[in-house]
């Protein structure tokens, strides 16, 4: 049966390498100050204690007056996992945060997707482009302020008579 | 004297009887040897995780459904295992076993139609995809006598399943896992020895293991390359822990060994089954209304299940606010995350191995794009 960290021994063996990096912790959740991320995961990847080798999931949420990336890392040499989170956009200014992709490349389509659905830009992706929808799409469609059934989004579709031609 | 050849660019899709649904690929050629793919998804996107954000707990079912048309009971799964962590119900046994079964059942079907597929694009045409598509056929004939849908099944629910198996599902069962025994024999009688097949897919498209885990690559894929990870043994969910089974491995970690893998693990699925059916109890299929309403309001927080699911791990990440529908839904998509390393795969081979390579995959553009 898999082991999943608590998130208070967690946070504080992530402490031990990274000081400064934990921003609070809960049940099996560790929040982490988004600058920190790059090193965080890094650590947890190749340090002996932790080897969490494989990204299972990277999602966002919005909670409206900030979003939440959400990392689900799994260990298969130690068969156990933890989840990982981190606040951005507060104020829903300017969301972004470092990439992963250069520990894990399984975050790639991941970031992408949530890049094109939720509006929150992963600094470093070696391809920062939408994934599901087309370039010149208006807004990301995940976010809670976004206006659901407006039509007139089909103008801006490549090739729609009026949208941009040729884009690809 | 060596021919010289100006590099090409052709483009793959959406519409293309090989690519498994709408996908596309911007594939440059130099000759027959491929320099540069671009895959490029969305073509069957319907945000069905926006759309999730205004239906109830039951009513999301339907959706899952429609991710993964042919892996439907496992999608219901994934979810419904999601749904119980999030609102803490107790699941009632009978729905378990009856579940279990379900989605065992749904997995040799997927893994048919995978090879199936795979055999086709190989240029084998017609017999091998009419021999697995007949075995599926009969599995889907079963599926309605459980729910009386064949592909969206919507078959399962929180804490269960609604609705008992009929009297004549069991003998039905039965029989068709022994056929689905004969199915794969036969099958295996002409391919897994075959020349032309080891001479088409060994040795083509070869991912080492350091690179697939890193690239988040699970289920089969991650199997044939010698790596035990199979979430129902290392964590395992529903009744599985009651369950022993084998965990087939291939080390080759080419096309051959994903083909391989596919094909042993539909026998291990009928030797689960036939765990099932001697383990299950009559009783309630679902817990009473009384316990598990028809409106489900989980208390406010997040919660991630994952189960095996046909293509790999197979997440639902829900978050709740306290209301009758979730706040956000993510569904980790395994097709989706599968295809990182399509690029690692295609640059370098020949044309002639394209589809065989994609098909060895084992995508579903329904669940890709969601």
């Amino acid at each position: 049966m898999t082991t999943v960290w608590s998130g208070d021994a967690l946070a504080e063996a992530i402490e031990a390498f990274a000081p400064g990096s934990v921003e609070s912790s809960a049940g099996t959740d560790v929040w982490l100050k988004p600058d920190s991320i790059s090193t965080v995961c890094e650590g947890l990847k190749t340090r002996t204690e932790f080897k969490f080798d494989l990204l299972s999931s990277l999602t966002a949420v919005d909670y409206i007056d900030h979003f939440e990336v959400v990392y689900h890392l799994t260990s298969l040499p130690m068969n156990a996992s933890a989840v990982l989170k981190s606040r951005v956009g507060h104020g829903r200014t300017e969301a972004s945060i470092a990439s992963v992709v250069p520990v894990w490349r399984g975050a790639d389509y991941q970031e992408r997707e949530v890049w094109d659905l939720m509006g929150i830009r992963f600094d470093g992706h070696p391809n920062h482009k939408r994934i599901m929808l087309w370039e010149g799409y208006p807004g990301h469609p995940l976010r809670k302020d976004y206006v659901t059934y407006d039509q007139s989004i089909a103008s801006t579709a490549p090739g729609a008579s009026g949208g941009q031609e040729g884009v690809e | 004297m060596a021919i010289k050849t100006q590099p090409v660019t052709v483009n793959l899709g959406p519409q293309h009887p090989s690519t498994h649904g709408v996908f596309r690929m911007r594939v440059m050629f130099d000759g027959e040897e491929i320099v540069d793919v671009e895959p490029v998804f969305g073509y069957l996107h319907r945000g069905s995780e926006k759309l999730a954000e205004e239906r109830t707990y039951t009513q999301i079912i339907t959706l899952t459904d429609r991710m993964d048309y042919v892996s439907s009971m496992l999608n219901n799964q994934g979810y419904i295992l999601a749904v119980e962590k999030l609102a803490g119900i107790e699941p009632s046994p009978r729905g378990v076993w009856l579940r279990m079964i379900a989605s065992e059942l749904q997995r040799i079907a997927s893994h048919l139609v995978a090879t199936g597929f795979l055999l086709q694009d190989l240029g084998a045409l017609g017999t091998p995809l009419i021999y697995a598509m007949r075995e599926r056929e009969n599995i889907l004939d079963m599926f309605e006598m459980l729910c009386g849908a064949r592909i969206t099944n919507s078959y399962l629910r929180p804490g269960g399943v609604f609705m008992d198996a009929p009297a004549e599902f069991w003998p039905a069962l039965d029989r068709g896992l022994d056929d689905i025994v004969n199915t794969i024999d036969e099958l295996e009688t002409y391919l897994s020895g075959n020349e032309i097949v080891f001479s088409r897919t060994k040795g083509t498209a070869v991912l080492p293991k350091e690179l697939l885990i890193n690239a988040s690559i699970t289920g089969p894929m991650l199997r044939a390359s010698g790596v035990d990870w199979d979430l129902r043994h290392r964590a395992p969910y529903d009744y599985y822990d009651r369950i022993t089974f084998e965990r087939k491995l291939h080390t080759a970690s080419d096309n051959y060994a994903r083909y391989w893998v596919r094909v042993q693990e539909a026998r291990e699925s009928v030797k689960i089954i036939r765990q099932c059916i001697e383990q299950i109890e009559p009783g309630e299929v679902r817990p009473s209304f009384d316990d598990v309403p028809r409106l489900i309001r989980p208390p406010v927080g997040d919660a991630y299940a994952a189960i095996e699911g046909s293509k790999g791990e197979l997440g639902f990440y829900l978050v709740s606010d306290g209301g009758i529908a979730p706040y956000r839904m993510h569904v980790r998509a395994s097709s989706l995350i599968n295809l990182t390393l399509l690029r690692d795969m295609l640059i370098g081979g020949q044309f002639g191995d394209l589809f065989v390579t994609f098909g060895s995959v084992d995508l579903n553009m329904g669940e890709v794009d969601r």
